[in-house]
Parts: C-alpha cells; structure tokens; sequence
C-alpha cells in the first residue's frame, strides 16, 4: 500500500465553541498507480483529506503513512493541484511553473524546456511570459496543473482541477491526465463534485457522507478504457453514485433549512453533469 | 544674496542631509522587516514587541532628541538615531502586516515545490507582501525625512536642516527661502522619482490598478 490512512480522525480547533468535528474514522488503503476519486457534496472534508496527505494538515488521531513512512510534511513525492489555481502573481506564467524544478536542483535551460513541454500540454506556450493577472479563470488552472505534473511526483493531489474549465479543454485534459497515468503509473487521488468525470477517470470510487465527514461506500470502477459512458456498467454506477450524494444532500439541505424542507428527487440533480453540491 | 560660497555650501548640505537620510533609512528598513518577520510568525512576539511598537509609534521622532543627546552626545549620532526611529516603528507595523496578510495558499503551494527557510523568504514572503511594504516604505520615508529635518534644525551638526537655522540667525530671507524649496523639491522628486514608480510597477505586475 502507498497511501494508508487508519482511523483518521480530524477535528479542527474553534475559539469559544466545540472543535468542530471535520473528518471521522477515516480508513483508506491507495495502493501505488490508483486513480482514486473522492466524491461528497461540499464541506465534507474532501480537501481536508488531501492536505493531510499533502502534509499540510496533521491529522487529529490516526496513522497516516506514504510508502510505510509517517508523513512528516509537504514533500516533492505528493504535488498538489489545488482547488484555486494558487499561481504566484508576481511571477511570470514560465517562471511559476520553473519554480519547482529549480528548487529541485534542476538546470535553468532543462527546466526552462520541461516547463515549455508542460505548457505546451496545456495548450498555453503562447501566454509563457504572461503574467497570471493577464489570464483567465480557466487558463490560470491549467497553468496550475501543468506546474504540477512537470514536478513528476509520485502521487498527484488534486482537488477539483477541472471545476473552472470550459467542456472542451475538460475533455482534453481528461485525455491527457488519462494518458499520463497510463505512461507513468502515478498514483492519482482526485477529488471531484462531477460524477461522470470521477466514472470517467477513476479506477476506485469513494463515496462521502458528511457532517461528520465520512466513508460511505466504494466502488470500483472496472471498465475499460477508453471508457464510453453509454457503457450500461457504467450507467448503472453513475445511477448508483447520484442517488448516495442524492441521499447526502437531502440530509444536508434538512439540517441548513429545518425540517420543514422536502427535498424534490431528482428536480435539482436529474443531470448528473452538474457539479453536485457546488452551491450548497 | 545666494552667492557662490553659499551655494556651494547648499549643496554640501544637501548631500549631508541624503547620506544622513539614506542611512538612516537602510537602517530602520532592516529592523522594520527583522521585527516584523518576529511580529508575524510567533504569537507571543506579537503580545509583546506588537504592542510595544504600537505604542511607540505614537510618538513623534523629534521627542527622541533630548534623550538621544544625552545618550550620544552632539553631532551625527543623535541625528541618524532620530532619523531611524522615526521610520522603523512604521516599517515594524506595516511588514508585520504584509506578512500576517499573505495568502496561506501560496504558503501551500511553496511549501509542496520543497521551500522553505531563506528561499521560502525570498522567494515568496517578501514578494507577496511587496503592495504593504512599499506603502510602509513610503509612509516610513516620509517619516525619516520629518525627523531628520527637525533633527539637524534643533541639534545643529550641518545638513539643510542646519543651514536653514543659519539663514535665519543671519537674517537672511532669500537663504531660508531658497532650502526649503530645496526640502520641497527633494521630499518630491524621492517620492514620485522612488516611490510612485515602484508602487507603479508592482500594481502593473500584479494587475490590481482599478480605479474606483
Ligand atoms: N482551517 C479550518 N478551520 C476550521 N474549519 C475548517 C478549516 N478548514 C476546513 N474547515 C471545515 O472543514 C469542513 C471540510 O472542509 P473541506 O475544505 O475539506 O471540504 P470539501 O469537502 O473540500 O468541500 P468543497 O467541495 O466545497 O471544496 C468544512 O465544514 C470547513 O468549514
Ligand atoms: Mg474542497
């Protein structure tokens, strides 16, 4: 197993009230060049998860190791992608994703020419001496996530990296980080509201519950790929997941408006496409 | 009359006064940004020396004087010691600020690229609190430029300040006239020339002119 995470618990300090109880019995095993997501609707402590992997986070009680080491902090081994593009704005599109490689003791011409490769991926060569301010929502993204994968880690993070992009270069970028993990065997954990894309992508599913944050089910996903969503398996899973969330959100929309509030199947989440849960 | 002995010696002190200030000023600089880094990274640094400072910003740089002369003695020290004061407490509170306002996110990101220490420094905390400290540096500057022309014109050791005590003890209007446009025009020129132009450049970088 690569990633273990054993009765991860994480509660997360209030002043002047009870810790609020974020994560709960958490248990997952990733095993090394599993396309993991983690699907549950917002504020279920999804991106807590991953900084704890990340190191960025400690977790309250619980064993959390990478290759049987505790982790101690953030390290190149685990790259993050995270939910906002966190591009440095007074650097220029090239040197952002330069910065890492150099830190790696990488030479400026070689990380100059590895950064211009992961660029190109992206389709943003053109805008290399941009600045991020001269960019868009969803240009500033995939600047982002090609900074991450010049990094070559061996577990990718990454938290809702295709949440601001636009239907085509989703696809693209599906396709590519598709390829990518098929090359090079990298252990991907992905978080996602988009159901089709975590059916798409993944080889194991996790479904969330929330408040507190928990596992509520697995599902692996065997099909092959190129995946094709008419596949019936497929569609039965995709039917199968909308109704665990379906269950989630209900629950969620009952504690936020009260008891009165009867929540209409299927009249808000009929098109699974939908980022679940992005507005609640 | 602003002969040429007189206009010589406007220059002289006018290049007195810059070194003075320029000193000074790399000097309240440097504690500004040491105590501020102090200030935003531990919490009991804040509960004390954050207090302190705030408190101490209050008061004006040229009450520091008397008390300087009697720990220096007349003559360069008391001055530069005026000259730093008055700007480190501002650079102190402004840094501190900067600092405490960085977004965590980069924080993060730095971090997992493998920074940290000096490199995390220079490579992202100082950067990303650029749009506070230059306003710091400016209200710090302008503070130091204060003290230290009150300085000179009380504790007499040369400098525009000095000179201008002298056009008045000679009586001479046109003299005294003459140094503070000289004051004027250099207090402007380090603004807009210095100042105004690297506030310009980080606002063009970081894309956040708008006009409201
Ligand atoms: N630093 C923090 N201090 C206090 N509470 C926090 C902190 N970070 C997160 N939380 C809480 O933890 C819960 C889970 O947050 P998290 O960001 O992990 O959710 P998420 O599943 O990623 O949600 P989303 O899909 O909206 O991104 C939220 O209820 C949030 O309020
Ligand atoms: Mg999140």
């Amino acid at each position: 197993m690569q990633v273990v995470l054993q009765n991860v618990n994480k509660r997360f300090q209030r002043d002047g009230s009870q810790p609020l109880t974020v994560l709960q019995d958490i248990n997952l095993n990733i095993e090394r060049g599993e396309f993991i997501s983690l699907l549950g609707p917002s504020g279920c402590g999804k991106s807590t998860i991953l900084n704890i992997v990340a190191g960025l986070e400690t977790a309250s009680d619980g064993i959390v190791t990478v290759n049987g080491q505790p982790i101690k902090g953030p390290g190149t081994d685990r790259i993050v992608v995270f939910q906002e593009s966190g591009l440095f704005p007074w650097m220029n599109v090239l040197d952002n994703v330069t910065y890492g490689l150099l830190l790696k003791g990488m030479s400026k011409k070689e990380a100059h020419e590895k950064a211009m490769e992961g660029l190109r991926m992206v389709h943003l060569t053109r805008f290399a001496k941009s600045f991020p301010h001269e960019l868009s929502g969803g240009m500033k993204q995939r600047v982002a996530i090609a900074r991450a994968f010049v990094m070559d880690p061996e577990i990718l993070l990454m938290d809702e990296p295709f949440a601001a992009l636009d239907e085509q270069t989703r696809m693209v970028l599906h396709e590519e980080l598709q390829t990518i993990w098929q090359k090079t065997g990298k252990t991907i954990i992905f978080i996602t509201h988009n159901i089709r894309e975590a059916v798409m992508l993944s080889t194991r599913i996790i479904l969330m519950g929330t408040r507190p944050g928990i596992i509520k089910k697995e599902f692996t996903v065997e099909a092959a790929r190129p995946r094709d969503l008419s596949d019936s398996v497929l569609r039965h899973l995709e039917a199968r997941l909308l109704q665990g969330l379906e269950q989630e959100m209900e629950k969620v929309l009952k504690e936020e408006m009260g008891d009165d509030y009867s929540y209409k199947k299927g009249a808000v989440l009929s098109d699974p496409m939908h980022n679940l849960g992005s507005d609640i | 009359m602003i002969n040429g002995l007189i206009s010589g010696q406007i220059l002289e002190a006018t290049y007195l006064s810059l070194r003075r200030l320029a000193f000074g000023f790399v000097i309240s600089i440097t504690l500004g940004l040491l105590m501020g880094y102090l200030i935003a990274r531990y919490k009991w640094v804040d509960d004390t020396l954050g207090f302190l400072v705030t408190a101490l910003q209050s008061i004006p740089s040229i009450v520091w004087l008397p008390l300087a002369i009697l720990w220096f003695k007349l003559g360069e020290a008391p001055i530069l010691f005026i000259v730093t004061i008055g700007a480190t407490w501002t650079m102190t509170v402004t840094s501190s600020t900067g600092f405490k306002n960085i977004n965590p996110l980069f924080l993060r990101v730095a971090r997992t690229m493998g920074s940290s220490g000096f490199h995390l420094m220079r490579t992202v905390i100082l950067p990303a609190s650029v749009p506070h400290l230059i306003s710091g540096l400016r209200v710090a500057w302008a503070f130091a430029w204060r003290a230290l022309m009150a300085g000179e014109l009380v504790g007499g050791t040369g400098g525009l300040g000095h000179l201008l005590e002298m056009g008045r003890s000679l009586q001479s209007m046109d003299l005294v006239l003459a140094i503070m446009i000289i004051i004027g025009v250099v207090g402007t020129i380090i603004d807009n020339q210095v100042f105004n132009r690297m506030e310009k450049s980080v606002q063009k970088k970081w894309g956040v002119s708008a006009r409201i």
